[in-house]
């Protein structure tokens, strides 16, 4: 109890601490100045594109991505060549599946019903996963031609699975159809725009032996199917009762009707000199070398003379034109009709037309790939160990790759000047292109 | 028995007020008959903040930051316009360095704004890829700005008697660096836009402004010279310093859109020569003028006075009667008067050529509305 101090006395004297090293005066940082070593605050944070272009390849972390990408190339080519052609591994499991169904005694139409149904699932596989993957590059390639980086997070290397989070958003949205709209017809347009994509490439040859349906008639029934989107585009034009939509409509009634016409004109030389209307066959009459077999130069169709490339470049440009894109956006012209005929669309219904645009830019650089690239063939014979489905994909991706570099660096056509380019150019050109291909048939 | 005359609707569209490309909240009415417009009325004053009214409370001071918020693409010229106005009602004699470094800023911000011009322009038309370009330049002004003002946007540099502070250690340097990065851009812009076959299509045969029709619209800055008329207040009236600067007048021929904007990047070069010949120039010395006071009262009387802002001829009137704030201010808005003319050049043209008329003729609402 003495411990304790009396009231009114005043406590012990507490020991007397050791002083405390003397801290040094805050110094808040300028805004403006780093008062610190008298140069500007931002000279050391920010990164200027003068400074980083100085030194591009010396620096590390491009180094390191060029060998990544040597990498990645090099260990993509070996495991293809592994897997090797497709057919060869398929048709064993066909064959041991059939001698099966044949000793079940099953009904005799079941088992190539069954088959007709994986071929189905095989083709909606590549349909879909092709815009995924489509996607995602076309923003990075987007963002590398405007000093960009694109999507970085998702997924963890280089935002590569930024396409599938954003299919979850697009699936989880609500579906809008809009008070004015005519309900029946609003919700028929994105499927009636994206069906007619399935079915359209059953007859496309993906390489060796790989086409759903070896169809004899297979570039008209293409060309058939495709036409059948239009009216798909604009019933959504129509239907959403939207006065942007409606111009949309309109323009993209207009344009893909007449790209059509020199589009089918241009694979018209094409079929003369295959002499076949079958993407199989046509692809097979492109085997062989110019010059007497030499083999330097390929004896695809791109590479006879006059007559090929002005083909190509007719379809290339028309190919363009069908899928909506830039320079010829005028459909859906964003900086003028906001988004044209898709744009009272939201969820599911909008990520159908944008699903059809990614696969019709993938049917038509399939279809390039076919008429003028010789399809799944090597180019030269000594590359030959890559089997032929991936050379059709590289080639399919390249062409790609074009259509993308296109819409990145062109403005948009005008309307009228868009007509005009078609009718008074295209059209007459693809017209003298089938009269020189004649010249060809009959030498 | 003669058949019915075919019925047609004409269609009437809102263009805006919330429309991807009508660079704010501008709303324009049209009437079309099929695509193309039979009647235009632009609709302002969506983005009104009574900034004129505003000002009549406010110390003289005050007002060059409320300046900023006028055109806020190229908020130096504002600033320099209500200074050089408020200066002649004080009768504030501004330093030398001082002059340069107004002359470099605003110029720095006339390439900033025209930059903006570049990529929208571009994105209108429907080339996406010219927009990020510009705006990589941009950016690199506004670190410029920033670390000398502070601001990225609004800056607040330019006041009555002089400017705000001295450059920081290094600057010019920094600002050195920045334009020989930049003038190489420039032809990089030619091949990307400027030359395109399809650009070229779509900008020269539309939205012609003839030399009279833009003089009686009252038309100014890039778009009045890119109809021939070689009118520049930087020639015609100096301020500052421009005087002693070597620069040219680019004027263009047509006076159509194309024109309108190659107008605009043959300023961005002559900037560029104006900021290096006013780097050159820069001596040490003050940047403020003596005795400006931190509560103003001038003396009753009026003034104005005018800069060439990226926009055009940017006025300030002022009326001041002994108080401490102005009895009345006026802003002769150069995008204001600019978009008078689109009633009559939208009529006759295409819905897809409103967008390049309406982009070539570069307003920012918020100077129109202000």
């Amino acid at each position: 109890m003495t411990d304790e101090p009396r009231p009114g006395q005043p406590p012990p004297a507490p020991e007397p601490k050791p002083a405390a090293p003397a801290k040094p005066p805050v110094v808040l940082p300028d805004p403006v100045f780093n008062t610190a070593n008298g140069r500007l605050l931002f000279a050391e944070d920010r990164l200027w594109p003068n400074r980083v272009w100085k030194g591009m390849f010396s620096l590390p972390r491009y180094r390191n991505g060029a060998l990544m990408l040597a990498g990645i190339i090099v260990a993509g080519t070996a495991f293809v060549a592994a897997v090797g052609e497709l057919d060869s591994r398929v048709r064993p499991v066909f064959n041991w599946l059939s001698a099966q169904a044949a000793a079940l005694s099953l009904p005799a139409l079941l088992f190539p019903a069954a088959w007709i149904v994986v071929k189905v699932l095989a083709i909606t596989g590549v349909i879909v996963a092709a815009p995924i993957f489509l996607v995602w590059w076309e923003r990075k390639i987007s963002a590398h031609m405007q000093s960009r980086f694109g999507p970085m997070v998702t997924g963890g290397f280089h935002g590569w699975l930024q396409t599938v989070a954003d299919g979850i958003k697009l699936f989880l949205k609500e579906n809008i159809t809009p008070v004015t709209a005519d309900r029946w017809v609003h919700l028929l347009g994105p499927i009636v725009a994206l069906g007619p994509v399935f079915l359209a490439f059953a007859p496309v040859c993906f390489g060796r032996e790989l086409a759903a349906a070896d169809l004899d008639i297979g570039v008209v029934y293409i060309f058939a199917m495709t036409g059948v989107s239009v009216l798909g585009i604009m019933m959504a034009g129509w239907g959403s009762g939207n006065k942007y939509s409606l111009l949309g409509g309109l323009r993209a009634a207009a344009q893909l009707v007449s790209y059509e016409i020199p589009r089918a004109f241009s694979v018209i030389p094409v079929i003369m000199l295959a002499g076949s209307l079958n993407l199989t066959k046509i692809v097979a009459a492109q085997s062989g070398w110019w010059f007497d077999g030499i083999p330097v130069l390929p004896r695809w169709f791109i590479f006879y003379p006059v007559v090929g490339q002005l083909s190509f470049l007719i379809f290339l440009i028309t190919s363009v034109a069908e899928t909506n894109r830039t320079p010829f956006d005028i459909p859906e012209a964003e900086s003028e009709l906001v988004s044209g005929f898709h744009t009272e669309y939201s969820g599911l219904k909008f990520s159908f037309f944008f699903l059809a645009e990614y696969a019709y830019m993938t049917l038509g650089c399939c279809l390039m790939a076919a008429f003028f690239l010789g399809g799944g063939a090597a180019p030269w014979p000594f590359l030959s160990f890559i089997p032929s489905w991936a050379w059709f994909t590289v080639k399919v991706l390249g062409l790609v790759f074009c259509f993308m570099w296109f819409r990145w660096t062109f403005p948009r056509f005008r309307v009228d000047r868009l007509m005009d380019f078609n009718w008074k150019f295209l059209l007459p050109w693809s017209f003298a292109n089938i009269a020189i291909a004649g010249l060809y048939v009959m030498l | 028995m003669t058949p019915a005359p075919l019925r047609t609707d004409q269609l009437f569209v809102n263009l805006g007020p919330q429309h991807p490309s009508t660079h704010g909240v501008l709303r324009v009415g049209l009437t079309l008959e099929g695509e193309v417009i039979m009647r235009a009325e632009p609709d302002i004053g969506y983005l009104h903040r009574g900034t004129e009214k505003l000002s009549e409370i406010r110390g003289w001071n005050q007002l060059v930051a409320l300046s900023d918020r006028w055109d806020y693409c190229n908020a130096m010229g504002n600033n320099l316009a209500y200074c050089l106005a408020a200066e002649k009602l004080l009768t504030v004699e501004v330093p030398e360095r001082a002059q340069h470094l107004r002359a470099v800023m605003c110029e720095l911000n006339r390439i900033a704004s025209h930059l903006i011009f570049f990529g929208t322009f571009g994105i209108d038309i429907g080339a996406f890829t010219p927009f990020l370009h510009a705006f990589r330049e941009r950016e690199m002004l506004l670190d410029l700005f920033e670390s000398c003002t502070g601001a990225r946007l609004t800056y607040n540099y330019i006041r009555i008697g002089g400017v705000m502070r001295d450059l920081p250690k290094g600057w010019p340097d920094l600002c050195r660096e920045f334009l020989e990065f930049f003038k190489p851009r420039l032809q990089e812009y030619d091949t990307l836009l400027s030359f395109n076959p399809i650009f070229l299509d779509r900008t020269k045969t539309v939205g012609h402004i003839s030399r009279e029709s833009a003089l009686n619209w009252g038309v100014s800055g890039p778009n009045l010279r890119a109809s021939g008329v070689k009118a520049d207040v930087r020639k015609l009236d100096p301020y500052c310093l421009y005087a002693k600067y070597d620069f040219e007048i680019p004027v263009g021929k047509t006076g159509c859109c194309w024109d309108r904007y190659y107008c605009r990047m043959l300023e961005i070069k002559e900037s560029v020569r104006i900021v290096e010949q006013a780097l050159g120039l820069l001596a040490d010395g003050p940047v403020m003028a003596k005795g400006v006071a931190k509560i103003l009262k001038p003396a009753p009387g009026e003034s104005y006075g005018h800069v060439e802002a990226a926009r055009g001829d940017l006025g300030v009137h002022l009326i001041s009667d002994g108080n401490t704030a102005p009895y009345r201010l006026h802003v002769r808005a150069p995008s204001f008067m600019n978009l008078q003319i689109l009633q009559e050049l939208l009529v006759g043209q295409r819905m897809s050529d409103v967008i390049a008329i309406l982009g070539s003729i570069d307003i920012v609402l918020g100077e129109v509305d202000r």
